[in-house]
C-alpha cells in the first residue's frame, strides 16, 4: 500500500509540475466571463445555462486530461526508462499500474474540486443564493468523477499496450461512442443476426457515459434518484477496476524492451 | 568446485529469443543460453561490443523482460521475489529520471519504494549525495542537471538502500576522465564494503582495473569468463627487444612483428623463438642491448581474441575461465 501511495503521490506531482493544473484559470476565466455574459443574454434561464456550461467545461476539460496524461502514464514511463528503476525494486507490476491510475484520479479530483469551487461562486455570483435542488449538481459532479474514473482506466489500458497515439485515438473514440452509449443500445435492440450479437457485446464493452451525463436534468431542477446514484456508482466504479485489471493484466506480461 | 552457498547471482542457460518481421513469425536471438556464476563480494565485468546482449542480459536480470527458457537467481532467490529486489541497485544505460524532481525528492521516492522508513531514508539520502558529490545541487531539479550529474544521480539511487549487489549498465558511458575516474572509485570503495558489482562496459582499461572476473559476450553468446590477473599475466609468446644503434636493423625486421624506430633507439617484437638469433645479429653489428621483455597479454588482446571467429586460441584456459556448471 505503501509503495502505491507513493507513486501515486510521484504521478500528482508530476501533474502539478507540469502545470496541468494551469487549465483552472482558463476555467476561472470562462466561469467569470460566462457569469457576466448569461446575466445579460439569457433573460429568465441564466441559471440553467450556467450550470450546463459550467459542469459540461468541468467535464469537457477533466475528459482531455484524462486521456492525454493517461495514455502516457506506462509508455513514457518505458520510452524514458523511468520505469526501470522503479521496477528494480520490491516494486510489483500490478502496484506500479494502480499507483499510476490512483496518481492520476486524484489528479482530476483535486482539478475537479477546484472547479466545483468555482462554479459554485459563478452561480452564486448569478443567483445570489443556492436553492435547495442544487444538491443534484453534487450528484452531477459526482458522475463526472466517475466518468473520469473510467476514461481514466480506459486509457491506462490502452497506454498498457499501444503508442500514445494509438491510445489517444481509442480513448477519444470510445469516449465519444460511451456518450451515446444509449443510442448505441438503441441500435443493438433494433438490429437482428450476426449484427445483433455483435452490436450488444459492443454495448457491454463499451462505456456508458450517457447514464453519467445528468447536467441537462439538474439544470432543469430534476431530481437525481437514489437508486440511479447508486447503480451508476457500482457501473462506474466496476467498469474502471475491470479496465484497471485489465493494463494489469497486459502489463504483466509485457517485455520492457 | 561449486559449494552449496548462495551466488550473487546465478543463471543457468538463461536465453531471449524475440519474434520480429511483420508476421512476427521470424525468431531473432537476443541472447544465447547464458550459464555463469558471479560469487558474493565480486566484482564482475560483462565485457562486449555494441548489441552483444549485455542489457538483455541486465534487463532479464531485473526482470524488465522475461526468458524464453532457461533461469536466474540472485541471491538465491527469484527474479520476482521482492525480499531479493530489496537487496539489488540498478543503473540502467544512459539513465534519464523524472526531471521535475530534485535530486533529493528523486532519492526519496525510491527509498520509500524500497520499503524503508522515512526518517532512516531521509538520512541515506544526505549521505549517498554527498558520496557522490551531490550535496551542494541536492535540491536542484533534475531537468538541469548535466550528464555527468546524471549519471552521478543513477549511481546513488543505485546504491541509496545499501544493496548487497549492485548492477550497472555502462556506468562510465559519456563521462569526461574526472567522472570516469570517480565512478571508478565508487565502485572500488562498493567492492571494499564486500558488495557484489556486475557493471556491463566496453572500455576495458575500466575493466581491467576494477574487475575480479570478466565475461566477452559477443551476438548474444558467452565466449568466455577469466579472472582477470590471469588473463593479464598470461605470456603471449612474443618479445620485446630495446636497443640501440640501427646496424642490426637489416638483419632483425624480416622477423620482427612490429617495428618502431625512435631516432637511434629501435623497439621490435619478436616471436619468442626469433629473440637468440636477434641477439646474436646484435652483438656482431655492435648494437648496444637496452633491455629484453616478454609481451604479456592484456584485457584488449583477450577480449579481441574472444570476438575472433574460432574463440580464444591464444589464451590458455584455467579452471576459472570455464563457465561454472549450476544445477536448478
Amino acid at each position: 500500500m505503501r509503495r502505491i501511495r507513493c507513486i501515486a503521490f510521484n504521478t500528482f506531482r508530476e501533474a502539478v509540475r507540469d502545470r496541468v493544473l494551469y487549465n483552472l484559470v482558463i476555467f476561472a476565466l470562462l466561469m467569470v466571463g460566462s457569469s457576466l455574459l448569461v446575466g445579460q443574454i439569457s433573460i429568465g434561464v441564466e441559471r440553467q445555462v450556467l450550470i450546463n456550461l459550467g459542469l459540461t467545461a468541468i467535464s469537457l476539460f477533466g475528459i482531455l486530461i484524462a486521456i492525454f496524461i493517461g495514455v502516457g502514464l506506462v509508455s513514457k514511463e518505458i520510452d524514458k526508462r523511468t520505469l526501470y528503476t522503479v521496477l528494480a525494486r520490491p516494486v510489483r507490476r500490478w502496484e506500479f499500474i494502480v499507483g499510476k491510475f490512483c496518481g492520476l484520479a486524484g489528479t482530476l479530483l483535486v482539478n475537479t474540486f477546484f472547479m466545483a469551487v468555482g462554479f459554485f461562486a459563478a452561480l452564486l455570483f448569478l443567483a445570489h443564493g443556492f436553492h435547495r435542488t442544487d444538491s443534484g449538481l453534487l450528484a452531477a459532479l459526482w458522475f463526472i468523477v466517475l466518468e473520469f474514473l473510467i476514461i481514466t482506466a480506459l486509457a491506462l489500458l490502452f497506454s498498457s499496450f499501444s503508442t500514445p497515439l494509438e491510445s489517444t485515438i481509442f480513448a477519444f473514440v470510445l469516449a465519444v461512442v460511451g456518450t451515446f452509449a444509449e443510442d448505441f443500445q438503441n441500435y443493438a435492440r433494433a438490429t437482428h443476426g450476426l449484427t445483433h450479437v455483435a452490436a450488444t457485446i459492443g454495448t457491454y464493452l463499451v462505456p456508458n457515459l450517457s447514464a453519467l451525463n445528468v447536467i441537462s436534468r439538474v439544470a432543469h431542477d430534476q431530481p437525481i434518484p437514489a437508486g440511479l446514484l447508486f447503480y451508476n456508482t457500482v457501473y462506474g466504479l466496476l467498469y474502471a477496476t475491470a479496465a484497471v485489471a485489465g493494463a494489469v493484466l497486459i502489463f504483466e506480461r509485457r517485455n520492457l524492451k | 568446485m561449486i559449494t552449496n552457498m548462495a551466488s550473487a547471482i546465478e543463471t543457468c542457460a538463461l536465453e531471449k529469443s524475440y519474434r520480429v518481421g511483420f508476421w512476427r513469425k521470424a525468431r531473432k536471438c537476443a541472447l544465447h543460453p547464458l550459464t555463469l556464476r558471479v560469487e558474493p563480494g565480486e566484482v564482475f565485468g560483462y565485457l562486449g561490443p555494441n548489441g552483444a546482449g549485455k542489457t538483455t542480459t541486465l534487463k532479464l536480470l531485473m526482470g524488465l523482460v522475461f526468458p524464453t527458457a532457461g533461469w536466474a537467481r540472485i541471491l538465491g532467490m527469484e527474479l520476482t521475489d521482492p525480499r531479493m529486489k530489496a537487496q539489488i541497485g540498478f543503473l540502467p544505460e544512459q539513465p534519464y529520471f523524472y526531471d521535475y524532481l530534485t535530486a533529493t525528492e528523486l532519492l526519496n521516492y525510491y527509498v520509500q519504494l524500497s520499503g524503508i522508513a522515512t526518517r532512516d531514508g531521509r538520512k541515506r539520502v544526505d549521505a549517498v549525495l554527498a558520496r557522490v558529490g551531490l550535496a551542494d545541487s541536492a535540491r536542484v531539479q533534475l531537468r538541469k542537471f548535466s550528464k555527468g550529474m546524471l549519471q552521478r544521480v543513477g549511481i546513488a539511487q543505485a546504491i541509496v538502500h545499501n544493496p548487497k549487489v549492485v548492477f550497472l549498465d555502462e556506468p562510465m558511458s559519456g563521462l569526461d576522465p574526472m567522472g570516469r575516474r570517480e565512478v571508478r572509485d565508487l565502485i572500488q570503495s562498493l567492492k571494499d564494503e564486500g558488495k557484489t558489482v556486475f557493471f556491463s562496459t566496453h572500455i576495458l582499461s575500466d575493466a581491467e582495473t576494477l574487475c575480479d572476473r570478466v565475461a566477452v559476450l559477443h551476438r548474444g553468446e558467452l565466449r568466455g569468463i577469466g579472472v582477470v590477473s590471469d588473463l593479464v599475466a598470461q605470456f603471449s609468446g612474443k618479445m620485446e627487444l630495446l636497443w640501440h644503434g640501427s646496424a642490426a636493423l637489416s638483419a632483425i625486421q624480416p622477423v620482427a612483428l612490429e617495428l618502431h624506430t625512435t631516432g637511434e633507439t629501435i623497439r621490435a617484437v619478436l616471436p619468442e623463438s626469433e629473440v637468440p638469433g636477434a641477439l646474436e645479429s646484435l652483438r656482431r653489428c655492435g648494437g648496444q642491448l637496452i633491455s629484453v621483455s616478454p609481451v604479456r597479454l592484456t584485457l584488449e588482446d583477450y577480449f579481441l581474441a574472444q570476438l575472433a571467429p574460432g574463440g580464444d586460441s591464444a589464451f590458455t584456459a584455467t579452471s576459472a575461465d570455464k563457465p561454472h556448471e549450476v544445477t536448478p
